[in-house]
């Protein structure tokens, strides 16, 4: 235990729980624009798989890491309007249609890598940048100032996020059709246009979620993920719709992770544990979220969809 | 009067699967007055207004405002042509703020940007010329119903509404708040708006329109200006036959107190207190009525002397036994009869047919057991003559009642309450949303039950069905009775004293 503590393992557990909350932050984020709108979309690990593969993939034939996240976004935008498609203009349960775009993001992103590339060729990954004067700071330096740009701006997009749900039409007009979507709609307020944008948003950033890991890891591999995405969902109820309670879980999340690995690595949890181990973070997860989430009430039209006039 | 009407509604028609909501009616409106829409639930009224609002497209008809064609395809289009609603139920997204419910679809002088700092100064504004103060800053959901009828006022009025339509707009207010509601629509009216009223209260009616129309089964059945029609006239050309609005009451000798409440003391489903040191006698051959606004008890206090809730201090006695916190079945053998207020949740089970909740209380007399089993033939003689005594219309006694009218359901429960002999007879909210005709045979049986010796508690938030049954009338208010007046006192006095002022305050004005 006493490995544990000190300055390069502490520094190395901290930076790496940031990293790892990275796609559960990003993926989280996008889901809460769509259940603050009502629509719950489950499929989020499978847009994140062919996110990452895709990702992947570019960055395997460019070389460039910026083309993979924008690859990763890209096909992000055309899963999310397909959500939304199903969700909203086809109305379909979003208790069920949800795992169906999982399901296809799990065959697709694996059919696709085995037809493509076959054996697992690492990649280019994000470079670090250090921010000058604060990555020098000790010990704090290092675990907050000395990551690749990604780690910034998946932070960056909390505030923003805030911004958006609580300080503009758009926002309040989630805010409106989650809550109350014949409300909205009595006042000219398009209930799915609102709802397109917002699962659309999710997609977005359930795309960049997937290429923001399969970069970061350097590598893809049959379900990458490891359900990341279900999390992601989950950290939504855990931080109760809210920007700042979902980047908590998110951390949360990648701490516990984070931890998990670095006892593993010095011996402290001995190697025939590790599959209980690797389990841990979910589960602690998902123990915090029960505590927590009852106290906070659901956006009210959530997984409803909404005809005008019944 | 202006010369072309501001709307005028032709031929409209509107069908849904099975239901001719709209049946080729006519309505218009004139800028400065108000025309009521009057009509039993189911009449077609709100159908006809969402019609009018683009929520609904009509299947036939046409429409024009200030004389020009127009089709209005959805809200927006409403809103673009300058009409205004208030829906029967609350159109407020509670977890926002006023300003922002106001703001909503609107476009902000921010540009993406919310702008409800001026949002909030017209609201204060628009509040103050119209008495609809609110504060704009405050969310929705810790708004009293009042209150929240104000910001449904407002986003009208925001929006430059000149047409508003009102639908059952004083459904859930006090006295006091209606009369408060309506100095605002006469201001409207004076500064030359339209305004289209729907209720089914005809005090209310008479009071503000100028001009009524009645729909029944989605056609126009009668049409009056308000001069010149009474209460009487109204309800008979919503039932389609002359009513009794106040049953006939004969003089009946009074006897002892049945039902005695002293000191009771209830806490509610959250904990707080909800009846509060309430004593109360209803003697043999009265009843007693208990006026006021919904949530100030009444529910409580029919359930505790049912045995339904128990008493944290006080007693309740039947007929002289001590009842307190007995369990139903004793209550009910002391002689206690209860129609509770939620006919489907409480008062019925709807997938049973007639004959079954008909039998739901006597299900363990010998009449209908033979060797421990349930005498089927004895159960459909019994059934078949209270179905009869009491008019329920059903196909068959073996419908599912959730099949059956309102009306129909409140009678068959009255049937079942009232086949013994009891001491003491509860009816909560007898005739809420039930129609005319069968409100009328829910009084006239209830007035019956009165001359049978039972003492008769009415709960009931409708305060002309409070003045036509009861002999006193008690006045609960935060789980207390404000006091126990006749039918004499007035209309205004009742209303204040639900509002919590004591009957001396009230009748000093
Ligand atoms: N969206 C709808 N779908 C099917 N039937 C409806 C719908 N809305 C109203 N109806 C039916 O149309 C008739 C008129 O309803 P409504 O206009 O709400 O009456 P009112 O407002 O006068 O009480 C009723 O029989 C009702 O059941
Ligand atoms: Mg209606």
């Amino acid at each position: 235990m006493s490995d544990f503590f000190t300055e390069a393992v502490l520094i190395a557990t901290v930076a790496g729980g940031i990293r790892l909350a990275v796609p559960l932050l990003l993926a989280a984020l996008g889901e809460t624009f769509g259940q603050r709108s009502g629509v719950l979309n489950l499929g989020v690990d499978g847009i994140m798989l062919l996110g990452a593969f895709t990702g992947y993939y570019t960055v395997l034939k460019t070389g460039n890491v910026w083309y993979g996240l924008l690859a990763g976004i890209a096909i992000g935008i055309v899963l999310g309007l397909a959500s939304s498609l199903i969700s909203v203009t086809l109305q379909a349960e979003q208790g069920i249609s949800g795992i169906g775009v999982y399901l296809f993001g799990l065959g697709m992103s694996d059919l696709l890598f085995q037809r493509l590339v076959g054996t697992p060729v690492p990649i280019t990954k994000f470079p670090k940048i250090d921010i000058p004067g604060l990555s020098d700071i000790p010990w704090l330096g290092g675990m907050f100032f000395s990551h690749s740009v990604v780690v910034y701006l998946a932070f960056l997009s909390v505030p923003v996020a805030m911004f958006i749900i609580n300080k503009t039409n758009f926002g309040m007009n989630i805010r409106a059709v989650g809550e109350n979507p014949e409300a909205a709609d009595s006042l000219g307020v398009s209930v799915s246009r609102v709802r397109y944008a917002t699962v659309t948003i999710g997609g977005t950033l359930a795309g960049a979620a997937g290429a923001a890991l399969a970069i970061d890891l350097g590598i893809f591999q049959q379900n990458l993920t490891n359900a990341q995405g279900f999390i992601a969902i989950a950290l939504v109820y855990f931080g109760a719709w809210r920007p700042l309670g979902v980047m908590a879980g998110a951390l949360l999340y990648g701490f516990v992770n984070s931890l998990v690995l670095q006892f593993k690595t010095l011996g402290i949890i001995p190697q025939s544990w590790s599959d209980i181990a690797a389990m841990a973070p979910a589960i602690i997860t998902i123990l915090a979220l029960v505590i927590v989430a009852r106290r906070f009430r659901a956006p009210s039209a959530l997984t409803k969809p909404f005809t005008r006039g019944t | 009067m202006a010369d072309v009407p501001m709307l005028e509604m032709k031929g409209i028609t509107k069908r849904f699967p099975g239901v001719l909501a709209n049946d080729n009616v006519d309505f218009d409106l004139y800028a400065g007055e108000v025309h009521t829409l009057l009509g039993e639930n189911g009449a077609g009224k709100s159908t006809l207004m969402k019609v009018l609002y683009g929520l609904y497209q009509a299947d036939e008809g046409e429409m024009r405002l200030n004389g020009e064609p127009v089709t209005i395809t959805s809200p927006t289009s409403a809103i673009e042509h300058n009409i205004g609603m208030i829906h029967q139920h609350f159109m407020l997204v509670d977890t926002l703020t006023v300003a922002e419910n106001v703001a909503l679809g609107l476009h902000s002088s921010r540009g993406a940007l919310t702008d409800l700092d001026a949002v909030s100064e017209k609201i204060v504004d628009l509040g103050s010329q119209y008495g609809l103060e609110i504060d704009p800053a405050a969310t929705v959901w810790q708004l009293a119903v009042g209150q929240k009828q104000r910001v449904e006022i407002i986003k009208a009025l925001y929006r430059e509404a000149q047409l508003l339509i009102l639908d059952e707009p004083t459904a859930v207010l006090t006295p006091q708040e209606v009369d408060q509601l309506f100095e605002t629509l006469n201001q409207m009216t004076a500064d030359g708006r339209g305004l289209i009223f729907i209720s089914h209260k005809l005090h209310e009616v008479l009071a503000l329109s100028d001009r009524i129309t009645v729909l029944r089964q989605g056609r126009v059945t009668g049409y009056t200006t308000t001069e010149g029609a009474t209460r009487a006239s109204l309800a008979s050309m919503m039932v389609g036959r002359d009513v009794k609005l106040a049953p006939d009451k004969p003089e009946v000798e009074t006897g002892s107190a049945a039902l005695e409440i002293t000191g009771l003391r209830v806490i509610g489903d959250r904990g707080n207190v909800v009846i509060d040191g309430l004593d109360l006698d209803v003697r043999r051959g009265e009843i007693l009525g208990i006026a006021g606004v919904s949530g100030n008890g009444q529910r409580e206090l029919a359930e505790t002397i049912a045995g339904l809730r128990d008493a944290e201090a006080g007693s309740i006695s039947i007929a002289g036994t001590d009842v307190t916190n007995g369990r139903p079945v004793d209550v009910r053998a002391a002689g206690l009869a209860y129609v509770p207020e939620g006919r489907m949740k409480d008062g019925s089970i709807g997938l049973f047919t007639v004959a079954e909740n008909l039998l739901l209380i006597d299900h363990n007399s010998k009449e209908f057991l033979d060797a421990g089993l349930l005498n089927f033939d004895a159960i459909r003689t019994h059934s078949q003559t209270l179905v009869d005594e009491f008019a329920v219309k059903t196909p068959s006694l073996d419908t599912p009642v959730r099949s059956l009218s309102g009306g129909n359901i409140q009678k068959l429960i009255l049937a079942r309450e009232l086949s013994g002999t009891p001491n003491v007879l509860i009816a909560s909210q007898p005739t809420r949303g039930v129609d005319i005709g069968a409100a009328e045979y829910i009084h006239k049986r209830l007035v019956a039950q009165r001359s049978e010796d039972t003492a008769i508690l009415v709960i009931s938030e409708d305060l002309d069905e409070i003045f036509g049954l009861s002999d006193r009338i008690a006045v609960m208010y935060e789980g207390r009775i404000m006091g126990i007046v006749d039918t004499s006192i007035t209309r205004e006095e009742i209303g204040l004293m639900m509002a919590g002022v004591t009957r001396e305050e009230a009748a000093a004005g």
